[in-house]
Formats: C-alpha cells, sequence, structure tokens
C-alpha cells in the first residue's frame, strides 16, 4: 500500500506527461471499446433484419443475390418468376402466409417494391416486430397509392397527401420515368432500422400499372398509352414476380418444402432459409470487421508503447530518486515494484478515462447513429467481453511495466545509496 | 573491550578491471563515538560507504556491524540490516521532492519495522517521533511539515535530511559531505545540532568530508589516506 502512495505521489510529480500518457491510453481503449459495442450491434442489428419469414423464394441464381436483393434492396434479380408459380406455393397447405414482391422501379435513388397487403400483415424484423403505421394507412385498391418507409419521408419531406413520379430503373438519376401515373402518399411506416425505411412500397397492381403500356422495356408511343383512369379498369394481375416470403404452419415442413420449391418442374425457382443466408452474407464481411478489430487492438498497442516510453524516459532522471529510496531503506524488489505499479496506475486511469469517453461519446452520438445508420447503440453497462478487453490492457499493461521495472532494479543495484551529480 | 560499532579487517576491494582502491588493515568505531574521516574526491571514500551499507561486497577481509559479519548475510538480509541500523545524510538533494516533509521524515520507518517501533517507543507515533525531530533540529513551524520537500531552502532540506537519518534511532549516522552545500556558519549550525541529536539517540556519527575546517570539532578525526595502504600519493 505505502508503495502504491509512493508511486502515485511520484506520478503526480510528473502529471503533465503522466496524463499525457493516460489520455492516449484513454483514446485508444475508448476507440477500441466503440468498435467492439458497434461491431456487436451491427451484427445484431444486422440479423434481426428479417424475422418470422421461414423462405425467401426466387428465381434460381445465389442465395446471397437473393437475400441482398429481396431483403437489402442491394443488387437486381437476374429473373422473374411467373406469377402462377407464385399461387402454387402460396395455396401450398403447409403455407400460412405469402408475400408476393416486385423490384425494379425506384424514386430519387430509393427502391420502390411491389407488394400486397399481406406485408404489412406478415412481415417481420427485429425480434418478431411487425411493421407499423406512423401515419395514414397501407394502400388499398386504388393501385396508384405509395406507403413510405420512414427515411424517405423523412430524406425527400413528404406527407400524407403528397404526390410522387416513380422512375423506371434503379439507377440514382433516371432518365425515364412513369409521370403519366403520379402515386399519392397514403401511409409512412415507423422506423425500423432496416432496409425497409428506404423502400416505398406501392401494391402490385400500381407495379403492373404503370408498365401496362410497356413492351420491351420502353414505354409506348401516341396512341399506344393508356392512361392511369384507364389503367385502374383494367386486369392489374401480374403476370411475374421478382421473389416472395413464405410463413409456414410449422417449421419442420421447411426443409421439405424448400426441397419441393427447388425441384419445381414449372420454372427453376430456389429457396433460402434467411438465417442461414444472413449468416453467409455476414461471413463475407467478417474479414472486414476482424480488421476493424484487429487495426483498434493495435491502436491500444501503441498507446501502451508510449506508455512504456515514457517510463523508461524517465528513469534517467530518477536514478536519484531510486537512490533516495534505497538509502532509506527499499530494496530493489521494492524499486521495481514502483515502476509496475506506476505502468499498472496509468493504464487503470487510461481504461476508466477510455470508459467514461466511450459513454459520453455514445450518449452525444446515439440519436444521430439511430437515424442515420439505423444502429441503436445502448448505454449499457460493459458486457463481460468489454470486461476482458479491459482486463486485457491491464494485464499487459502490468507485462509491460516489468520492462521498466527490470531496468530499474538493474540500476539501483549497481548505483547504490549514492548517485554522483 | 567492549564490541565495536564498525569493525574492519584486512578489507580489501577493486572494481573490475581497476587497480585495488582500498586495503585496510584496521579500523574501528565506538558506540556513541563522532569521527571525522577525511577524504578528497577519488579516494575511495564514497566505495568505502557502499562497503558499510552493504552495497558492495570486499573482495577479501570482514565487515562487521554490530558485530554481524555482512558478508554473511543475504543481498535482501543486508538491505533490511542497513536500514534497521543506519541512517544516511547526503551532499545534496537527499529528499523525494513529490512527498511532504514529514513523508520525507519518515521514509525509514516503512522499510524498516524496528526503527518504526522504537520510534513509536520514545515517541508515541511515528508522526510525534518526526514533529519532535525536526523541532529538535530547528524547524519547528508545524506547517512546514506538510510542505511539498522541495519548496524548502537547501538548508532546511538537510536537517530535514539529518531527521530522516536519526527517526527510529540507527546506532550509525553516515553523513556524506551532508554541508557542502551550506555556507560557513550554517555549516558549524548543522553540525551542532546533529551531534546534540545524535548523542541524545546514541548514534555513532561518521562524517565524511573533504572540509578540514570542521575537523577539530569530533571526537577523533583520520584521513582515508592514513587509513588506505592503496592510496595513491595524496594529491599536493
Amino acid at each position: 500500500m505505502y508503495l502504491l502512495r509512493l508511486a502515485l505521489a511520484s506520478l503526480a510529480n510528473r502529471r503533465f506527461t503522466a496524463f499525457l500518457t493516460a489520455f492516449a491510453i484513454a483514446l485508444s481503449v475508448c476507440l477500441l471499446l466503440a468498435v467492439e459495442r458497434v461491431r456487436t450491434e451491427a451484427r445484431a442489428s444486422f440479423a434481426s433484419t428479417i424475422s418470422g419469414t421461414d423462405l425467401i423464394v426466387g428465381a434460381r441464381s445465389g442465395s446471397v443475390n437473393l437475400l441482398l436483393y429481396s431483403v437489402f434492396r442491394i443488387g437486381n434479380a437476374t429473373n422473374n418468376i411467373r406469377w402462377d408459380s407464385f399461387e402454387h406455393f402460396a395455396n401450398n397447405k403447409q403455407v400460412k402466409w405469402a408475400i408476393p414482391i416486385s423490384l425494379g422501379d425506384s424514386h430519387r435513388g430509393y427502391r420502390v417494391m411491389g407488394t400486397t397487403e399481406a406485408y404489412f400483415e406478415h412481415y417481420q424484423y427485429g425480434r418478431q416486430q411487425h411493421l407499423e403505421l406512423a401515419d395514414g394507412r397501407p394502400f388499398a385498391t386504388d393501385p396508384f397509392e405509395v406507403v413510405l418507409g420512414a427515411e424517405v419521408a423523412e430524406a425527400l419531406h413528404y406527407k400524407l397527401g403528397d404526390k410522387l413520379v416513380l422512375a423506371h430503373g434503379v439507377a440514382t438519376v433516371s432518365l425515364v420515368k412513369h409521370d403519366d401515373k403520379p402515386f399519392t402518399v397514403v401511409g409512412i411506416l415507423k422506423r425500423t432500422g432496416t432496409p425497409v425505411d428506404r423502400t416505398l412500397h406501392i401494391s402490385l397492381g400500381g407495379m403492373e400499372a404503370i408498365h401496362i403500356d410497356w413492351h420491351n422495356g420502353v414505354p409506348a408511343q401516341g396512341a399506344g398509352r393508356i392512361s392511369a383512369d384507364q389503367a385502374r379498369n383494367m386486369d392489374l394481375t401480374p403476370t411475374a414476380i421478382t421473389a416472395f416470403m413464405l410463413g409456414l404452419n410449422s417449421k419442420i415442413s421447411t426443409f421439405a418444402l424448400q426441397r419441393e420449391i427447388n425441384e419445381f418442374r414449372g420454372e427453376p425457382m430456389m429457396a433460402i432459409l434467411p438465417g442461414v443466408a444472413l449468416q453467409e452474407l455476414w461471413s463475407l464481411m467478417g474479414t472486414a470487421e476482424k480488421a476493424l478489430f484487429v487495426i483498434s487492438l493495435f491502436v491500444v498497442l501503441t498507446g501502451l508503447i508510449g506508455m512504456l516510453t515514457a517510463i523508461l524516459t524517465s528513469l534517467n532522471e530518477r536514478r536519484r530518486e531510486m537512490a533516495i529510496l534505497r538509502s532509506v531503506g527499499a530494496r530493489p524488489w521494492h524499486v521495481a515494484s514502483l515502476l509496475v505499479l506506476e505502468a499498472f496506475a496509468l493504464a487503470l486511469a487510461g481504461s476508466v478515462s477510455g470508459l467514461a469517453l466511450l459513454y459520453i461519446g455514445i450518449a452525444a452520438a446515439q440519436g444521430y447513429v439511430q437515424a442515420n445508420y439505423g444502429l441503436y447503440l445502448p448505454l449499457s453497462l460493459p458486457s463481460t467481453y468489454e470486461w476482458t478487453l479491459l482486463g486485457g490492457i491491464l494485464c499487459a499493461a502490468l507485462l509491460m511495466g516489468t520492462v521498466p521495472a527490470w531496468r530499474a532494479y538493474r540500476q539501483s543495484l549497481s548505483d547504490g545509496l549514492s548517485i554522483r551529480l | 573491550m567492549t564490541q565495536a560499532l564498525i569493525e574492519l579487517s584486512d578489507l580489501g576491494f577493486a572494481w573490475p578491471g581497476h587497480e585495488p582502491l582500498l586495503d585496510i588493515p584496521a579500523f574501528r568505531l565506538e558506540p556513541g563515538e563522532t569521527l571525522f574521516l577525511k577524504g578528497p574526491s577519488g579516494s575511495g571514500k564514497t566505495t568505502l560507504l557502499g562497503l558499510l551499507g552493504g552495497v558492495q561486497k570486499p573482495d577479501r577481509g570482514s565487515i562487521r556491524l554490530l558485530g554481524q559479519e555482512l558478508a554473511q548475510l543475504s543481498a535482501g538480509a543486508r538491505d533490511r540490516f542497513r536500514v534497521d541500523h543506519t541512517g544516511y545524510i547526503f551532499q545534496q538533494f537527499n529528499l523525494l521532492p513529490f512527498l511532504s516533509v514529514r513523508e520525507n521524515v519518515e521514509l525509514p520507518c516503512h522499510f524498516s519495522r524496528l526503527r518504526a517501533q522504537r520510534a513509536t517507543q520514545r515517541h508515541g507515533s511515528v508522526d510525534q517521533a518526526a514533529a519532535t525531530l525536526l523541532a529538535h533540529l530547528g524547524l519547528k513551524d508545524p506547517a512546514l511539515l506538510g510542505r511539498r520537500a522541495d519548496s524548502l531552502s537547501i538548508g532546511q532540506q538537510q536537517r530535514v535530511a539529518a531527521a530522516r537519518a536519526l527517526i527510529g534511532q540507527p546506532e550509525l549516522v553516515i553523513a556524506d559531505e551532508p554541508t557542502s552545500a551550506l555556507d560557513a556558519d550554517a555549516r558549524e549550525a548543522f553540525i551542532q545540532l546533529l551531534f546534540a541529536e545524535c548523542r541524545e539517540a546514541g548514534a555513532s556519527l561518521l562524517f565524511v568530508s573533504h572540509d578540514q575546517s570542521l575537523a577539530p570539532l569530533f571526537d577523533r578525526n583520520l584521513s582515508l589516506a592514513e587509513l588506505n595502504r592503496a592510496a595513491v600519493a595524496p594529491e599536493v
């Protein structure tokens, strides 16, 4: 205890260097913990992008590709599937509910998805959470109604009743617009922190209506054009969709149905389990995530090496201090312990302030991160894993403290009691 | 004949790769005696003090402190023996600047249980012992005790160092040029205070200096050159 008191008093005497050293450690600890927290939360939020869906079905391609376009609105389907194939499986007796989705259009960089009321009823994300409307109602029988994701509404400042025009294709700047058939905003969804926030939802009928006079990917000209009112009175049952999601009566039948879909003779299709595909996708990103972790570990190491340098540099100026301690009875191991304690005290101060910085940072950035990245960073107590990391840092500091300790030990043996001026 | 406090016999020492530095056939310091040992720098006096403190080991011969042969003790035991029985005062910058005056004086009591016990027995507590010693040495102001050691003048600092050497009544006080940073008047006053305190504590004083003018104040004075057969011809 007395040695600790001496170590702290000696550190306080060099408070400026000590403060800088501890601050460097604090920053590095804060970075490491922040990276860890974001990593953990990103993984959790990623895994909760979709839930409750047992199978996602699309044209035959790769499972990651299917997951990307059907759930994350990234990339495009290679092929459509026929409406009768969807009906075939939607009516399967194992199937509790089915959500068809039709993609391919956009609005100012946000994807448009055609679907049915079943989407609002059955689609789930996070911990079995259903979609909820912040305002308005789901689209109804009129084909030209749109329900906006939270981010779309916020970023583009849309409110109920606004009219908007969809663009053909998914490029941010689209040359071909469906400007003859504007849509009315009837509902705005609550924020989910998933790609749903960045999506415009229209009915399959609406999707069909805006393409009804198109042939081979270009709109009809002159007399071939069909107006919005004319379209309302036509049969808007789609002939093809992009993909569909299935909820089953019993999880046990998942694999049997998956097999049945994969072997469907009508057209080549594939069914994937969202959880498995999410895992696969995450493992692709795992490398970047690990790299980030390794980098922050090295930053911590740099902080600790800074501490080691500061202590080693001070050793020479402190020979007198050591000699005085020896003359009043401190044994060489006392002198060595002083330096280990010093390293430990610096690392402890750094870790504690790093933790404090982390919480201040989270408290300050929580709202912003949630709004912009859909990532909720909780102000929770450190997890067991985070405590382990902090413990590891302190152990590393103790280990590093043995270097100056050893040198001081040798020095105090050779210097003895007196140090020449 | 009573037991000597320090007894050297046939002591020889050389730093590795150097000429023999010390060759002392016999030397005694009696309990309660004050001895002035004259030694210019480079005469081996620091080495001799290192040997007496058990920091270095002699090549041959014996060093007995209070009848204990130092060479028979382990390094750790020598360290403990030293702090139990010897107080040191050095030339200058004796104190840990970041501790208070009181903490500096009490330092040996944290490393030697024996000295803490003796201080408590005699003065009631270690704190009380420090305050009393400092007061005897002319540092009476209680506010001074809590001040940082480096806020004191050099003369005051040396008196704090003396109090630290004396706390817990070690049998031997070794002073290595403690007055070299003081002016002539302060020097003699400091030595008188040191004498008085050593007498009171019953400690012997081994005072090493090159300043001959102080020699007459001591019970006995010796020159290291006379003592040491390995000494080169004294520089003129």
